[in-house]
């Protein structure tokens, strides 16, 4: 083994891109069920986005139309959800599990022409002058512009959720429903609001792995990134910023993996691509300490 | 103006009504997104649903369909005290793997000596003890740590995928396989196959056990305390802790139940139809299996009519892609349809739409 082959400039730098799908899917279920809604459909958005992600992109060859049909496919799937839940009231699980499958299986649908497709180039962008910073400058001023799209939108729901009116009211909503709806709060067409935005974020996050990370379209390639996205808001106690941190801290874990692997450690590679998903549980176990919405997961319909 | 209503008490007609529904609306749907992918849509709709049980080809499907419905039935009855219970165990897939590795590992153990009386029952107490250990974990978890055992389970899902890829290229690798991956053939192991009872049925243990557990299941949940304990947890989890009902025991006897039955499944799997520990071995049951357990309304009968009927569908997924060159996914997307028509149709077994005047402002 030859753990001097890890470059640690490059480990973190490729940290960052490998948090990235899982921050983007996390900050926007997280907008979700601080409404009051748990949807477990986030694998199955993430997947059909990465199809749409890959359709678009290909066809058009602009990468960025593609994470806009990502996004627009992530919603439309999401938007089921929504009618589901919101207005034929059904139990949100036992949606986002049917979600997931039918993401999975629509997924595989919609991309099955596109195995062998190659997406457009996204190339990186070099932040003038910040980039230019020893050390720094490679592992954080150096990415494709969809990382500091992730940023912005976890800095955005921040200052959304702590500072507008409109986050007061979509808090309000996820943490009393019925109270909500007593002051006047629309909380049916908040809630449809916050899943659509959802969805739209967990789309990004599925293109970005099959239009930057990996780059190509298989069957069912997010592996769980979607499940331990819900995991990480768990971790995150519904906040913004520590949703940042869990997102770098799997993101280590998976680029810490790989690079094991390529290092040639004794230990199988089985084990170790196993690390992620077994970090994400330890995880849930020592670390989650928040407070959930008061509303999570119930249903509201204003009976008279 | 339409209005909802909730009704006093769930229609008994709409619960049975329900699934049928569903199933004719995915129908309808489903054909018409095959109508989109340029195929036939009666035609399609007909090799799924018909020609399995009726067609030309029928006597070659319908072992085929048993043997897919046996583990389908297992694992969905396991999930359904959970899910009655509000305990939401979707790691089936990785229970069902796990049992698999335990059954075969047990199999492989003694491999060649031939004692049929020994180490059958021994394969089935592993690999229910496999799965079993796999689903305590999510279950401890949550007992102890209050940890969310929907997330675990199904990291564990993930887990266990890793761990049938290491068994088949380590530890349970046919050392006189040629370096190929994948454990030695079960099925050539005469004391551990679990072949057909009657030749050409499909008929094997795994199915007997189906149809076992869901006399079980029917009798534990319908006559006995411990099924009342269950749904009473799972309507008011309040009135459950006043009568007396250890929430913490329940969670972890609903996931050792649900955690066994996905492992016998695997390994009558693994030692009967798929015959060997590889890394394709498990084709995703244990996530269908929560479909069962919904569309046959987390009942027992429900439960063996709704696995029947996702059999069903599996085979003639199959035959359509043969003969009308369907894509495999669009089965897989036709069983998460059913699911979502379902808990739409759902809608009127707890409500009422009631046409209203519309009010003055």
């Amino acid at each position: 083994m030859d753990l001097s082959a890890i470059n640690p400039i490059l480990l973190l730098a490729s940290l960052m891109v490998a948090a990235t799908p899982i921050m983007l899917a996390a900050i926007g279920e997280l907008v979700v069920e601080r409404a009051g809604v748990l949807n477990l459909g986030v694998e199955g958005m993430m997947i059909t986005g990465a199809a749409c992600g890959m359709i678009f992109a290909y066809n058009t060859g602009n990468a960025w139309l593609g994470f806009a049909g990502a996004a627009a496919g992530g919603m439309a799937l999401s938007f089921l959800f929504a009618i589901l839940t919101q207005y034929f009231l059904s139990n949100q699980v036992a949606t986002g599990l049917a979600l997931t499958l039918f993401g999975l299986g629509l997924s595989a649908l919609l991309g099955q022409n596109y195995a062998e497709a190659r997406p457009p180039a996204f190339p990186k962008m070099d932040i003038p002058i910040l980039s230019d910073i020893p050390v720094l400058g490679p592992i954080a001023f150096n990415h494709d512009p969809m990382v500091y799209v992730g940023l912005i939108l976890v800095a955005g729901v921040w200052a959304f959720l702590k500072f507008s009116r409109a986050g007061l009211v979509l808090r309000a909503v996820g943490e009393n429903h019925e109270a909500a709806h007593a002051l006047g709060y629309h909380v049916i067409r908040i809630r449809i609001l916050a899943i659509l935005f959802g969805g739209a974020c967990a789309g990004l996050g599925g293109a970005y792995i099959s239009l930057v990370r990996v780059p190509q379209w298989t069957e069912g390639m997010t592996a769980g990134a979607g499940w331990i996205a819900l995991a990480i808001v768990v971790f995150a106690g519904w906040k913004p910023v520590r949703l940042l941190l869990g997102a770098y801290l799997f993101g280590g874990v998976t680029v810490l993996q790989l690079n094991l692997q390529a290092a040639g450690l004794a230990i199988p590679v089985e084990y170790l691509s196993m690390s992620p998903y077994i970090a994400t549980i330890l995880v849930l176990v020592i670390l989650s300490a928040g407070r959930a919405p008061g509303s999570l997961g119930k249903t509201f319909h204003a009976s008279r | 103006m339409l209005t909802l209503e909730k009704r006093p008490q769930p229609s008994q007609a709409w619960t049975y009504l329900a699934p049928l529904v569903a199933v004719v609306v995915t129908m309808i749907v489903g054909g018409a997104v095959f109508a989109m992918l340029g195929k036939p849509p009666l035609e399609s709709i007909r090799t799924i649903f018909w020609d399995p049980l009726f067609g030309e080809f029928a006597a070659f499907d319908r072992p085929e369909l048993v043997k897919k419905a046996g583990p389908l039935v297992l694992i969905a009855l396991g999930l359904s005290f959970g899910f009655r219970a509000g305990i939401w165990n979707i790691g089936a897939e990785g229970q069902y793997i796990m049992g698999a590795i335990f059954g075969a590992g047990i199999a492989l153990a003694f491999y060649p000596m031939e004692a049929r009386w020994l180490i059958f029952p021994l394969m089935i107490i592993a690999g229910m003890v496999g799965g079993m250990l796999w689903a305590m974990i999510p279950g401890l978890l949550k007992v102890k740590f209050k940890t969310n055992e929907i997330l675990v389970s199904l990291m564990l899902v993930y887990v266990a995928d890793f761990m049938l890829d290491s068994m088949s290229l380590g530890l349970l690798r046919n050392p006189e396989g040629h370096g190929f991956p994948g454990s030695r053939n079960l099925q050539q192991y005469a004391s551990a196959y679990n072949g057909d009872l009657i030749a050409g049925t499909g008929l094997h243990w795994g199915v007997i056990a189906a149809l076992f557990a869901v006399v079980v299941s029917y009798i534990a949940l319908s006559r006995h305390i411990f099924g009342f304990n269950v749904r009473l947890a799972g309507q008011s989890p309040r009135a459950a802790a006043f009568s007396g009902v250890n929430a913490n025991r329940l969670v972890l006897v609903c996931m050792g139940i649900s955690g066994a039955l996905a492992g016998a499944a695997g390994m009558f799997e693994v030692a009967g139809p798929s015959g060997q520990i590889l890394s394709s071995f498990n084709v995703g049951y244990g996530f269908t299996a929560i479909i069962v357990a919904f569309l046959g309304r987390l009942h027992p009968i429900g439960i063996l009519l709704a696995g029947c009927l996702m059999a069903l569908t599996y085979i003639g997924g199959e035959t359509a892609q043969l003969t009308l060159g369907l894509p495999r996914s669009a089965v897989q997307l036709f069983q998460g349809m059913l699911l979502f028509f379902l808990l739409a149709v759902d809608l009127f077994t707890n409500f009422r739409i009631r046409l209203t005047a519309k009010e003055a402002a």
